[in-house]
């Protein structure tokens, strides 16, 4: 069947079950409630504290087939999804299904349990890596869920992601299993992607190489969701854990466009007192805020919150006063960890309470703008951040879509080559975020407003902006380019592309060689 | 009124940059063969400057090459260059007249019948040759501008460059002077701290205030800053519509003398006036609707 956006989705996918066509970043609205979990009881003076790792196995018992969950804020630098699954394999335990938040170049080790036959599944919002590349090619029998950080955690909300067990890499922890981001050798800041695995898996464990006296203050994640806690040499390298940069680029190009979508944002009226903000970290979505940093100092106002990953960029505006709070879900930097641990205006949040469609109202719903990026941009404003030109997976949506849909202004800076290919495309490869949630495309060469906003477009057009139709701008690039051969791909799907709300956005084929 | 307030320097062996030359808003860039090009590369810089000169659009930016001097391979480049239409060669380390000749006799050998004339800019950089800026102002009717560049200059005079630059006060006036006399452009050294705006800022104010009309641009970071500086002020578009509307109103009445604010009108003031109307007006800071 197709789908709202014409993409060829299948009914139903082994591994999945029934396929529900994405029809509208707002039109789906399920009647269901959110799961619960069994009551548990800990006696007075019942110890949580394990010996090892595999002690839980033992006593959760981890069996053949279950759910193990995994938060990626230790991001490249994560040790213990390595260290649960060399358990696994040493145990010789089979088709077990990984829901870990984001996989990295790290996680490389998972490939081989997929050829063991010990991981069958994966559950995640971002692949990139060798594992992506060995999904690409086909080696999982059953297609990768790709979900929204949002999406993860409705999905955990209402039982459709039901994790047996969550292993939380604690950079601190007590005994009791409080623990929060902190503090510790792997301090990695916010733990917000790790809070509905915390609530809603069966079992609960805190692993942390930095155990200290109870009780753990602050507390992030408390006892009252934790089953065991298990002291480990070490959680990650924290050299691994900061992401992107905190330097504005030097890339002129880039500079140009990042000057010219803060332009965007101020021709449309957004620098004004309340303004919230949401900008990714590296390249020219940095850039941005840098530029939109001085429009607010040169006009005096002070912003209400800056959202999503945060970087030492955003914790200088909020310490300068151009933001009142900072809502964090996930720290970039050491700058971001220092600040969530002693600025009381720098709050942690959850990945429902950053993005999850179904709770009664997310943070990104009272954006105002956001700054992202994308691989391909098609002609009706579809994005891709799901694979490469070449069809192989190389990220996913992570809180694109989310933000996207959310914010009253969503912009897209992209380069409009990428090496030798144009970004516009009559027909993205892989569509991650629809385009009815994308308004502005901010590119070296000019700009693109979504026919959807022609009250936008008349803004831009007013301020003296150089506004063109998006096909317009493709036809420049492929002037350039050249138009690119349709790639050709296998048949097997290798990935599910969900949508935030559940429905199927995508799907992702197997790469041919 | 050619606009050259910013003239943005791009490495001639760079594709990346050659490509995007055109999108940084830069009046005018230069694809530079010869700093910025190590002598085995000359050769490679040569062909993609020739081919980005064909191919690629630099929306509007005025397209100069600095050629290599005289004395090293300016004839070869000039030979590679000019059948590919640029606008303008930049000629360094020009110290005479006769050179701007002799470059001239290069372009008009290679140039093709009906091929739109070659400009040529001419890059002052020895103390012999801002001894010589007028009689090298005045060598060519394709000269169009004298373009400054303190380093080499401060170098050879043995003067301690400094960001606040008096030691090149007297080279900028003298330039400025030349040039004026000659009715061509004037064109500022570089400022070479890239992440200094505010002194970026400063020292383009001073250019201004004494005559440049441009100035050398080395990071396209630089570019807005370098434009907002050269572009008219809103105090100085209000007084050149007053003068103007001055000048119309003493012609309805017939009157011989113009007078505003009690102060006499002349050719000079009126002609600076005009020039300030008609550079609000080509970078966009006067429109017809904003006029009334």
């Amino acid at each position: 069947m197709k789908n709202l956006l014409g993409r060829e989705i299948p009914e139903f996918a082994d591994g999945y079950g029934k396929i529900t066509p994405f029809n509208g970043a707002f039109s789906h609205q399920p009647s269901i409630t959110r799961q619960s979990t069994r009551l548990k009881t800990i006696k007075p003076r019942q110890s949580k504290l394990l010996t090892n790792i595999e002690a839980v196995f033992d006593k959760v018992p981890i069996q053949d087939g279950m759910t193990l969950s995994f938060h990626h804020h230790l991001r490249n630098g994560d040790g213990l999804v390595n260290q649960v699954l060399a358990i696994a394999e040493k145990r010789g335990m089979k088709g077990l299904k990984i829901a870990l938040s984001s996989i990295f170049p790290v996680h490389a080790p998972i490939v081989d349990y997929i050829k063991q036959g010990i991981v069958t599944s994966l559950d995640t919002n971002y692949i990139s890596g060798p594992v992506a590349e060995a999904v690409s090619c086909g080696i999982l029998d059953t297609p990768v869920i790709l979900r929204t950080h949002g999406g993860r955690a409705r999905a955990i909300e209402y039982g459709q992601l039901k994790i047996d067990v969550a292993f939380i890499a604690a950079p601190a922890a007590d005994d009791y299993g409080n623990m929060n981001g902190i503090m510790g050798p792997a301090a990695c800041g916010s733990l917000g992607y790790a809070f509905p695995d915390a609530e809603y898996a069966d079992n609960v464990v805190a692993v942390t190489d930095y155990l200290v006296d109870y009780p753990l203050s602050p507390v992030s994640i408390p006892q009252t969701r934790v089953d065991y806690v298990v002291k480990v040499a070490s959680v990650g390298d924290p050299t691994g854990i900061v992401s992107g940069t905190t330097r504005i680029t030097k890339d002129p190009v880039g500079l140009k466009i990042a000057a010219t979508a803060a332009k965007v944002i101020e021709a449309v009226g957004m620098i004004k007192e309340g303004f919230s903000f949401q900008t990714g970290a590296g390249g020219a979505s940095l850039a941005t805020a840098h530029f939109v940093r001085q429009m607010m100092e040169k006009a005096g106002v002070t912003g209400s919150f800056a959202l999503g990953g945060i970087t030492g960029y955003m914790v200088e505006m909020l310490e300068q006063g151009l933001f009142k709070k900072i809502l964090d879900v996930q720290g970039f930097d050491l700058d971001a960890i220092h600040s969530i641990a002693t600025n009381p205006n720098h709050l942690e949040i959850s990945a429902g309470f950053y993005a999850s469609p179904f709770n009664n109202g997310c943070a990104v719903n009272k954006l105002d703008c956001v700054v992202l990026g994308a691989t391909e941009i098609d002609t009706s404003f579809n994005v891709n951040v799901v694979t490469g030109s070449d069809g192989m997976i190389m990220g996913g949506s992570g809180g694109h879509s989310d933000a996207a849909a959310g914010a009253n202004l969503t912009i897209i800076v992209a380069n409009l080559l990428r090496g030798r290919l144009s970004t516009i495309v009559d027909r993205v490869t892989t569509a991650a975020t629809p385009g009815e949630t994308i308004d502005v495309l901010v590119t070296e060469r000019g700009i693109a407003v979504n026919p959807r906003r022609q009250e936008l477009k008349a803004c831009l057009i007013k301020a003296g902006l150089p506004i063109r139709e998006i096909n317009e701008l493709k036809e420049v690039a492929e002037k350039i380019s050249g138009t690119p051969k349709p790639i050709k791909t296998g048949d097997k799907i290798v990935a599910l592309v969900e949508y935030r709300d559940g429905t199927m956005i995508d799907v992702v084929h197997q790469i041919r060689h | 009124m050619d606009l050259r307030r910013t003239m943005l320097f791009m490495p001639g062996n760079n594709p990346g940059m050659l490509q995007n030359g055109g999108v940084l808003g830069a009046d005018s860039v230069i694809l530079d063969l010869e700093d910025a090009v190590s002598p085995q590369e000359k050769d490679a810089a040569r062909f993609l400057v020739s081919q980005a000169l064909r191919f690629v659009d630099y929306r509007g930016s005025e397209r100069v090459v600095r050629i290599n001097s005289l004395d090293t391979f300016a004839a070869q480049d000039i030979e590679a260059i000019v059948p590919c239409q640029p606008d303008a060669l930049m000629v360094p380390k020009v110290q005479c007249a006769e050179e701007i000749h002799e470059v001239e006799q290069l372009i008009a050998k290679t140039e093709f019948p009906g091929q739109r004339p070659v400009k040529i800019i001419a890059l002052i950089e020895t103390p012999r040759g801002i001894a010589e800026c007028y009689p090298i102002a005045r060598a060519s009717k394709r000269l169009v501008a004298l373009a400054f560049g303190a380093e080499d200059y401060t170098a050879t005079l043995g003067a301690e460059r400094t960001k606040e630059g008096l030691e090149i006060v007297t080279a900028r006036s003298l330039l400025v002077n030349a040039a004026a006399a000659a009715a061509i452009q004037s064109i500022d050294t570089p400022f070479t701290d890239v992440n200094d705006f505010e002194g970026l800022a400063r020292d383009t104010a001073f250019a201004k205030q004494i005559g440049f009309k441009g100035k050398l641009t080395i990071n396209p970071r630089q570019i807005d800053v370098i434009h907002e500086r050269f572009n008219p002020r809103q105090d100085e578009i209000v007084w050149a519509q007053q003068v103007i509307a001055a000048i119309e109103q003493a012609k309805i009445q017939g009157s011989g003398v113009i007078a505003l604010n009690g102060k006499m009108i002349d050719a000079p003031i009126v002609s600076r006036a005009e020039r300030t109307i008609q550079l609000a007006r080509r970078v966009g800071l006067l429109t017809e609707g904003r006029e009334q």
